[in-house]
């Protein structure tokens, strides 16, 4: 099942541009079991993307509504009926608040992950460049934060920014914001690794010898070639902000529940609920947050695979070579998603 | 993609101050350095939380805004000198610390470092118990997987990975409870022990605050029971988000040594094949295995909090959470710092057993 791919779409510069797009060629390389993990990546993530898209056409009901037409919604009914999923203790409809989740999940993702990467690519980059005691002092303060649980660096964020409660906009960002503190030491650990490794390639002193600027040299020979990796960090930190953010909404940092639906919020409040048996508020938005990091962090990791030769298939070549540095630098790489809860 | 993600940030990747200019010394002057690294870690940590915490505004507003008249607010915050400049204070906190005076809690009056000790034994036992349930699971499947690489009971184990790492762990929590609490009604549903055996082992002469020692101390089989039965649900929850992990971790690793050159002479020889895998390829891949562990250490004292807060585990989780509600910004502090103490301590001791197991570390 696992035969030895011998195109390998990437390596041929005569590629039509659709085959080295990135996913599609991935999915090309792939064989067997990848293929499949990679497949169902795509389609969990696919169809969380779709949910946040069309959440106004597919919520039945909005994410705060109480009642419609035939009065108020009754609290704690069991699924079936007008609420396929049934209501919580307040009222709300759980299929509504479970797909427009999936809106508020995706700004947050979004809005964190970029902003992490903006600001960990600039560190990393100059610091990495310039070397010296600015780089001392980042190391060592992004080692600190690195190293301490991440969940409670996003706490003691979101009491600074928010100090706890807040509206849609000011929710999200304090969420965001408090992810990306959690993020830049990673993005600013890799960019910072890869611009010292290219500092000392000959292209780079080339570029000196002509005489282009210290910032020219960092914005284009080196901010492209260090850049590479992070499509694929993306991904698996997206999954980690999920869990974050909904980390916060569980111990009460969420966004009110009349300002946007939050999956963690919506646990939080069903917490209470288990213990009288009533399982439909706290299962549905839980199974969502599951899907929804498993979908991201299969697609991550599938794609992380096929970008390791090592990783990729069993042939021959590769699976001998397994030494020390290698399952190192493996074991780095899983060390991205290994974080987080 | 070797170069995805640097090494582990405990690894030797050139940033203790003097490892350059002493090339090769000995593993006395490693952890004499990598001792000395435990304190500008913690002092980061305690700045930066003193100061963001700060920024919002004083301790007494946040907690009591609102609730009193300005200008018993304002009197209650001259009281306890969050009036002055905040260097000020910030050095007088630093110098408290260094006493071991994390000062009082506003919520409840009680002193910061009474609280830690109260509950952080309940927090460490929960720790080990999900860290025994994670090594448990997480190992020997890691080697099936490994073994049996790109077969079925690898495609099945590394979904299982990923499912385990991407529940949540209050949702983990919150279906084991309805499963084996609720619906089944095989273990209770929350706390660390019925009441009557609580009180019991708490009366016990000098306790050590982890239940199950205590009871075994005791003697009484009764209550040591009940404290395992309630120990059984959170342990899981939390133990299986970590078991996914090194569930990986081993798999990776050991795929990495079963290719050598000396497992393939082993087999020649005879070595049967359970002894390669968890003998000869398992041994060498530990070393990352445990340079992990150290970072899992953080990521499940987060886990704690989360586990504490679903299952009512009367530890420091829990009471941070409690304390969050009640926004006593004292009692966080005190906590969080605590946390960054345990975190840095945990990733020194892990960095002085690697350096230990491989002699490559310290160079």
């Amino acid at each position: 099942m696992t035969t030895p791919t011998t195109v390998e779409p990437t390596a041929d510069p005569r590629a039509s541009l659709i085959r080295r797009l990135p996913v599609i060629s991935h999915f090309n390389k792939s064989v067997g079991l990848q293929r499949g993990m990679l497949v169902a990546g795509l389609i969990l993530t696919g169809a969380f993307l779709l949910t946040a898209i069309f959440a106004p056409l597919l919520a039945p009901y909005g994410y705060s509504q109480l009642s419609d037409a035939d009065g108020n919604f009754p609290a704690q009914q069991a699924p079936g009926g007008k609420h396929l999923l049934g209501t919580t203790v307040g009222g709300y409809d759980v299929l509504s608040r479970v797909i427009w989740g999936s809106q508020t999940a995706i700004m947050v993702i979004v809005v964190a992950v970029l902003m992490s990467i903006f600001i960990g690519v600039i560190l990393g980059l100059v610091s990495g460049y310039i070397g010296g005691w600015l780089d001392r002092i980042l190391v060592v303060i992004a080692d600190a934060i690195y190293a301490f649980p991440s969940l409670l660096v996003a706490i003691v964020m979101a009491i600074v920014i928010s100090g706890g409660q807040s509206s849609l906009l000011g929710g999200i960002m304090a969420a965001a914001i408090s992810i990306t503190v959690v993020f830049i030491p990673q993005y600013f650990r890799v960019i910072r690794a890869e611009t010292i490794r290219l500092k000392a390639e000959p292209f780079v002193e080339s570029a000196k010898v002509v005489g282009a600027s210290n910032i020219r040299i960092m914005s284009r020979h080196i901010y492209k070639n260090a850049t590479r990796t992070l499509p694929l960090i993306f991904t698996l930190n997206a999954s980690e902000a999920i869990l974050t953010l909904a980390g916060l909404g569980f111990l009460g940092f969420g966004i009110e529940p009349s300002s946007a639906a939050e999956w963690g919020f919506d646990l939080k409040q069903a917490l209470a609920d288990t213990t009288s048996g009533i399982w439909w508020t706290g299962v549905f938005p839980g199974l969502a947050t599951v899907l929804t990091v498993v979908g991201l962090t299969l697609m991550g990791e599938s794609i992380n695979d096929l970008n390791d030769p090592r990783l990729r298939g069993r042939k021959k070549a590769a699976s001998g070579k397994g030494g020390p540095a290698s399952t190192a630098g493996t074991q780095a790489a899983l060390q991205a998603e290994v974080r987080g809860s | 993609m070797t170069t995805l993600i640097e090494a582990p940030p405990t690894d030797a990747d050139g940033l203790l101050p003097s490892k350059k200019k002493s090339s090769g010394g000995g593993l006395g002057q490693y952890i004499l350095i990598r001792f000395l690294l435990i304190f500008p870690t913690i002092f980061i940590l305690v700045t930066l939380v003193f100061f963001l915490m700060r920024i919002t505004g004083d301790p007494i507003t946040a907690a009591m805004g609102g609730r009193l008249p300005p200008e018993q607010l304002a009197e209650r915050i001259a009281a306890a000198g969050y009036d002055r400049p905040i260097l000020v204070q910030y050095f007088e906190y630093l110098g408290h610390l260094l006493t071991g005076n994390f000062g009082t809690t506003l919520s409840d009056n009680r002193q910061v470092t009474e609280m830690l000790t109260t509950y952080g034994s309940a927090t460490l036992e929960l720790t080990i118990n999900a860290l025994l349930v994670a090594l448990l699971v997480g190992i020997p499947l890691g080697m099936i997987a490994a073994y049996r690489r790109d077969h079925a009971p690898d495609a099945v184990l590394r979904v299982f990975a990923i499912v385990c790492y991407g529940t949540p762990v209050f949702f983990a929590g919150m279906l084991l409870k309805l499963t084996f609490a609720v619906w089944l009604g095989w273990l209770p549903v929350a706390g660390r022990a019925k009441t009557s055996s609580e009180l019991e082992l708490t009366s016990l002469q000098s306790p050590t605050g982890i239940y199950w020692l205590d009871a075994i101390r005791s003697g009484n089989m009764a209550a040591l029971g009940d404290v395992m039965a309630h120990a059984v649900l959170p342990a899981v929850a939390l133990g299986l988000l970590t078991a996914g992990i090194f569930l990986r971790l081993v798999r990776t690793n050991v795929i990495g040594t079963l290719g050598r050159d000396y497992v393939e002479a082993g087999r020649s020889r005879g070595v049967s094949e359970f002894r390669l895998v968890t003998k000869h390829a398992y041994k060498p891949a530990l070393i990352p295995i445990i340079t992990v562990m150290g970072l899992q250490i953080a990521v499940m004292l987060g886990g704690a909090v989360l586990t504490e807060t679903t299952f009512e585990w009367k530890g420091l989780g829990f009471q941070l959470a409690t304390y969050l509600t009640a926004r006593d910004f004292v009692a966080v502090q005190g906590i969080v710092v605590l946390l960054a103490v345990i975190v840095a301590v945990t990733n020194f001791i892990v960095d002085i057993v690697a350096a230990l197991i491989d002699p490559r570390v310290r160079y």
